[in-house]
This record gives structure tokens, sequence and C-alpha cells, in this order.
């Protein structure tokens, strides 16, 4: 009965949807307020039977109920409980119920932090919501029912993917989602703006906390995935332009974008066109990252088996999407009149560059993602676009980004000059350099790249500093002055210190690592960057649904034993796939992994795949600053004023 | 020229050169590292190129695998169900790789005629068969596959 209940459920979701997506736009069309105020309501029984049906499917794998083909292709008796739960979304069918439940989330939302919002614009953005609900739910219903059964049932189920069986995946998924997700309240704010012709100051700030959340979503998603492909997939790599991992990046440099071009709109009253344009972009991005994942089309290490209908029907949602809400921006963008004018050395400029790069960024990355598909529909051939492209068009856009960042936060609005800013601006480069060539010169080697992200990254941290000072000006700074300080502005300086601190982990990761492949038998030991890992041998072992080895490396530095690492190969009973669990001793300023490759030869020996990943940490440590300055941001108090 | 055309004129050159450069980064960066997809069949009739990277993709053929008792290094063969090529890689087998699953390998030819790989890929999903490799099998089914 479950889940029949639940596929009930779900279908009154989409009846909500409807209610939701006509109602109070016929209403605010027409002028008929009890119609606009159906949107609140509407929204929340649409969420409220989201939630129920994602309820009843996390009830059926809780009781392994095999009579649902889903649960039986994803779930197993002897799985753990919390990856029964996380299993739900492990797959096709239920990360999609996911991505309606965060959808219905973020509309629930609205509907909760806009009381001083004007309930048309509110039943305006609840409707474009509704809409694309409406598309998700029944994509769902049609092509990807997660609550179909199976007859006669399998007394056990099939298990889940083993490399799935991780707390990263329990989380990765459902951050990545509200990320992706998040990013549609900013496009509805957006066309709610064009239906109503109103693009004011108050529109930009209402809709600029939402921006920031969904972004900080996103960032601490794509970083999550970044983690765990680091430490579960055995490779030991932490980005590797797989094109789904470059579906998560793209909406990320859009929202980057329209983060930057939303303080123009909302400051000054300029970029108002432009910053709709990314909203719009940035959402198509993460419904296009939707279809790449979802629809098989592509190589990559999440493609999934899937069918091709699907594949057909989000292309189809796409189109419409995109299409529908270019033309409307067609007809509407002649109306929109930027307010204000600025000169050639201001913010505005500043951040109109900022916008360029990550815009050209973002270009060039769909471009590599997107130019094997069109070549293989045209029947041209087969070609793939590799790592070496994204980093060789991406590096060199970064790098005027990134020195850019420190000058565009000092510039002031409207109008600067260069006289004023020469003489401190020569300075902190002088001291950014020196400090740069030091931090070089610590290092294991000098190198050309290190110098140049470990200098970028002490221009970025001192001007940040430097600015924050300025905001005092001759006060003295105390707590009370840094207590009135909006969040905002420590949200700013804090997230772009962590672009320094990712900068530092990506460049001396990529500069300074050492991988080696070996084999070794019990008793060898091989030295790598100062460390000796000694292999003492492996043991079998039993776990609670996989079988497999243990192995027990002793590394040590200078005669000291410095760590004890015990690296897995794990074979998973139900579906007989081996499991690299790699053993990572983490620091703060190096990583050492260990893992397993295969057993080679009679004498007990293993070919093991060991590392010295310097700063990696730095990666993810950066990403998380910057989700937690887009979180003081969001947060700030006078985003939530109503006029 | 008026003072504010002026000033627009410098931003909007700025601007198209900026572009104007990173089309040029992305063009050449595109033609260095374009790789060429081809199957056993394409390499043994000697459409692949000899001197540059390309992918190659098919089935490991069952048996094949041969590896080595004291170094990280392996042998094995890949097929189209027509024409089968010897690779030969130094390091460790992803953990999805086996005889008989489907998988894409990137490398270069060497004098005689053997692919050493830099790179061996088999994906997450043991039913997953990249579509390249799948595109290759449909075409030359094998002879136990009635239509």
């Amino acid at each position: 009965m479950i889940p029949e209940f639940g596929q009930f459920a779900l279908v009154m979701a989409l009846v909500s949807a409807l209610v939701q997506a006509t109602l109070p736009l016929i209403g605010t069309a027409k002028n008929i307020p009890a119609w606009v105020s159906v949107a609140r309501p509407a929204a929340q029984a649409q969420f409220l039977s989201l939630l129920i049906s994602f309820g009843c499917l996390v009830y059926v794998f809780i009781q392994n109920d095999f009579t649902v083909l889903y649960a039986a292709e994803n779930s197993n008796t002897k799985l753990p409980l919390a990856f029964r739960i996380s299993a739900v979304w492990g797959a096709h069918e239920g990360s999609l119920l996911l991505w309606a439940l965060a959808l219905g989330l973020w509309t629930y939302a609205v509907t909760i932090f806009s009381k001083k919002i004007p309930d048309v614009m509110i039943a305006r953005v609840l409707s474009v919501m509704g809409l694309i609900s409406i598309g998700f739910i029944l994509f769902i219903l049609v092509t990807s029912n997660p609550f179909e059964r199976i007859f006669p049932a399998p007394l056990e189920g099939r298990d889940l993917n083993p490399l799935l069986q991780d707390f990263g995946l329990v989380i990765h998924p459902p951050m990545l989602y509200m990320g992706y997700v998040g990013l549609s309240v900013a496009f509805a704010f957006a066309i709610a703006a064009m239906l109503a012709g109103r693009l004011d100051a108050a529109w930009a700030r209402w809709s600029r906390p939402w921006t920031n959340i969904a972004w900080v979503f996103l960032t601490v998603g794509i970083a999550l995935g970044s983690w765990w492909a680091y430490y579960e997939l055995g490779w030991g790599g932490w980005w590797f332009w797989d094109p789904v991992e470059n579906a998560s990046f793209m909406p990320w440099l859009a929202a980057t974008a329209r983060i930057h071009s939303l303080a123009v709109t909302e400051k000054r009253g300029s970029f108002k066109a432009w910053t709709v344009l990314l909203a719009i972009f940035a959402f198509s991005l993460s419904l296009l990252g939707t279809f790449l994942v979802r629809s098989g089309v592509l190589t990559s290490v999440h493609s999934f088996a899937s069918d091709p209908e699907r594949g057909l029907f989000i292309l189809v949602f796409l189109v419409i999407v995109v299409g529908g809400s270019l033309s409307l921006y067609a007809w509407r963008a002649p109306t929109i009149k930027s307010t204000s004018r600025f000169a050639l050395f201001s913010k505005e400029t500043a951040l109109l560059l900022n916008n360029i790069l990550l815009v050209v960024a973002a270009a060039s990355i769909l471009l590599g993602t997107l130019y094997p598909l069109i070549i293989d529909a045209l029947g041209v051939g087969k070609i793939s676009v590799g790592p070496p492209y994204f980093n060789s068009v991406f590096v060199p856009i970064m790098v005027p980004l990134v020195a850019l960042m420190g000058v565009g936060v000092l510039v002031r609005w409207k109008q600067d000059s260069l006289q004023r800013m020469q003489k401190h601006l020569l300075i902190y480069l002088f001291i950014s350099v020196a400090l740069g060539v030091l931090s070089t010169l610590a290092m294991p080697r000098f190198t050309t790249g290190g110098m140049i992200a470990t200098t970028l990254a002490w221009w970025v941290v001192l001007n940040m500093g430097y600015s924050f000072k300025q905001r005092f000006k001759a006060k003295a700074i105390s707590w009370q002055s840094l207590k009135k300080t909006p969040r905002a502005i420590y949200g700013m300086h804090i997230a772009h210190v962590g672009i320094a601190v990712f900068t530092v982990g990506v460049t001396l990761t990529s500069v300074y690592s050492t991988e080696k492949d070996v084999m070794l038998t019990p008793g060898e030991s091989y030295s790598l960057a100062g460390y000796d890992f000694k292999f003492t041998g492996s043991k079998q072992m039993t776990g609670p649904n996989y079988q497999g080895y243990r192995g027990h490396v002793i590394v040590s530095k200078d005669g000291q034993v410095i760590a004890d690492m015990e690296p897995e190969k794990r074979v998973y009973n139900v579906r007989r796939n081996p499991m690299t669990e790699a053993a990572i001793d983490a620091g703060f300023t190096r990583d050492l992994f260990v893992a397993m490759g295969e057993p080679r030869g009679k004498q007990g020996g293993w070919a093991l795949r060991i590392y010295h990943k310097p700063f990696i940490r730095w990666i993810w440590l950066g990403a998380l600053i910057m989700a937690f300055g887009g979180l003081l941001s969001a947060t700030d108090k006078r985003y939530r004023k109503a006029k | 020229m008026h003072p504010l055309r002026k000033r627009r004129l410098i931003l909007i050159l700025v601007m198209v050169s900026g572009i104007a450069v990173a089309t040029g980064f992305a063009l050449v960066a595109f033609n260095q590292n374009l790789m060429f997809f081809f199957t056993p069949s394409d390499v043994k009739a000697g459409k692949a190129p000899s001197n540059r990277l390309f992918r190659m993709g098919g089935m490991v053929v069952d048996g094949s695998v041969k590896k080595s008792d004291t170094s990280t290094e392996v042998w094995f063969d890949i097929t189209d169900n027509e024409k089968t090529v010897t690779v030969k890689y130094n390091g460790i087998l992803p953990d999805l790789f086996r005889e008989g699953q489907g998988i894409i390998t990137k490398g270069k030819l060497n004098e005689k005629g053997e692919f050493i790989a830099e790179e061996v890929l088999a994906k997450h999903d043991e039913n997953y068969m990249p579509p390249e490799v799948a595109a290759t099998m449909k075409k030359k089914k094998p002879a136990y596959i009635k239509e």
C-alpha cells in the first residue's frame, strides 16, 4: 500500500503544482486578489505532498520492500540502515524525486521568507516555480516512476552500487541538488520581474540572498563531490574535467557572475538586463547539467545506463524553459533601462570585467563539454576533449580574474582614479611578490607556477585586509564598530580570501604532487617525497556486505614512524565489483595516500598506488571559506527590508 | 571625439580584444587537445595516427590479461569482435576493469603495433557500456548473437 500511497502523493503534488502555476498568474494578470492569494497555500500543499511521497520511498527502502522495482535494484537487506536511506537517491528515479523535493523545499522557503514582498510579485515567482515543478513531476511520473512494482518480487535486492556506499554520497547529492534547484528561485524572480516590468533596486535586493544561498549549496555540493572523488574513487585526483563535473561547475560560474552583477544592479541600478540574462543562463545551465547526467549521452564517470526517452523529455523541457525565457527576455529587454552612468575606471567596470571573465570561462567549458556531442550528432567522428584543453583555457582566464579581485574590491563606485590608488597598489604588489617568492622558496623546489599562485593569493588576502580596514577610515576599530558592520561586508571579504586559499591549494597540489604505482612484496619499502612507505603485508577480512583484503603500510620520515595506513580492497557480495578504499593520512600541509591495486606474484605482493599531495586540503578548505562568506552575506539584515 | 564616446570605445575595444584573446587560447588548446576515438578495426586498418595520443575502446578479450609478477606492467587484448589489438599498460587498472568488460583506453601506438596505454577507463556502473564502445559492438555483432 505504501508505494501506491507515495505515487498518489506525487500525483497530488502535480495537481497542486498545476494550481500553483496557473491560478495566481491569471490572477495577477486579471487583478483577482483571491486567485493571487492561492499561490502560497498551493505551493505549501505541493511541498507537503512531495515530502509524503519521498517519505514513502524512504519507508520502502527501510522496510526492504523488494516488490518495488527501484528498491530491488538498488538496495539489499545486508545494507546498513544509513546507506539504505541514501540509496533512495543512489540511482536515477530516486534522485529525480530528490530534485523535485528540493524544488518543493525552495518553493516552500519562498512562501515563508517573503512576507515583506508584495503578494503579486510572490504570486508570479511561485507560478514560475510551479511551472518548473510540473515539468519535473511529469517527468518522474511518465518516464521514471520510482514506485513501480515488479512481479514476482525478488527475495533479495541487487544492492547499492558499492561506490555509493559512502558518507560522501549520503550528503553530496542533496547539497548539489539544493544548489542546482536553488538557482530556480533567482530565475523565477527574474521572470516574475520581467512579467511585471519591474526591475528596480528592491527587486535586486530580494533576489540577492536567494542567489547567495543557492550558490553556497552549489559550492559545498561541488566541493563534497570533489572530496568524495578524491578518497572514494581511489584515483587520488580531485577534479577531472569530467562532463558531469563541468555540468555542475558551469552553473556555479554563471551564479558567481550573477552575484557580482546583482551588486551593481542593487547599488547603482546598472546591468539590469544583464543580471536578468545571467539568471536565465545559470538556471538553464543547471537544467542542461541535469540533462547531461540523466540522459546518458556523455561518456562520463557518472553516466549510468539509461534510456533515450528520458533524455528526449529533458531536452524538450530544456528547450521550452530556455526558449520561453529568452523570448520573454527579447520582448521585455528593450524596456529595461539602466539608470546610472559610470566612468571607465570604476567599480562598475571592475565588476563588468569580472562578469566577462566568468562568462567566457563558462562558455569555454561549455564548448569543451558539448563539442564532442555535436561532432558525434553530425556523424563526423568520435572525439573527446580532455583535461589539457580545460586547464590551458581555464587557467589563463582565472589568473587575471584573481589579480583583478585585489583591485576591484578597492575601487570606488561610479568614478575613481588610478592616481588615487597607484601608490598603494605598487606597495602591495611589491609586498605580494616578495611574500610569494618567499613562500615558494619554502617549498621543495622553486617553480614559476607556484610563485604566481602564492603571489596572487597574498595579493588577494592583503588587499582584502586593506579594503576591510579602509571601511573604518580614521575611526578606531572597536568591538562596537565591528558589530555594526553589515554581514555582507564580512561575507564578501571572507569569500574572496576563500578564493586565495583555494588558488594555493590547487596550484601547489598540481605542481608538487608526487604519485607512483609500485609493486611491493611484504617487507619491502618505497621512498617518496622524503617519506618511507613500508608494506608489511595484507590480511583477509569480512565486512557486513563485502569481503576483501586489508593491507598494512607503515610510513616513516627520518626514521620516525608517523602513520599506520590500512588501505582496503573490497569485493561486494551482491554486485561482485571490487572497490578500493584508500588509506589517507590527512594533514594541513600535505596528504599521504595509499591505495591497493591488485595482488601480484606468489609472495603476497601487491601493486600499490602511493601519493604525496601537498596542500590538497586547502582546495576544500578554500571552498568552505567561500561558502561561509556566501552564507554571511545571504543572512545580512539589509536584504530583508521591504523597500 | 566626445569624451563619453571615447570612453565607451575604449571599453568596447578592451572587451572585444579580451574575448578575442580568450577565443584564440581556446581554439589553440582545442586543436592540440582534441582526442579522436578509434576502434581496434580502425587501428588495424592503419587509420589511427602513429605519433599522437588517441582513444581506443572495445571489450577486453577473455583470458588475455597477463600481469607481471615483479612490476606493475599489464598486457591485455581489446576487441570489437572483428580485430584485436594488444594493449600494454604500466600502472594499476581501475576496479571495474575485468575480462569481457567494455573499456576505453588512451595512449599511443608503438612500432610493433602495440598500444601503449597512458590511462585505462572503466566506468562506475557494471552494466554501463561507454556509448562509443556500444556503437562499435552493435555494428559488429558476434556470430553467437542472433538478430
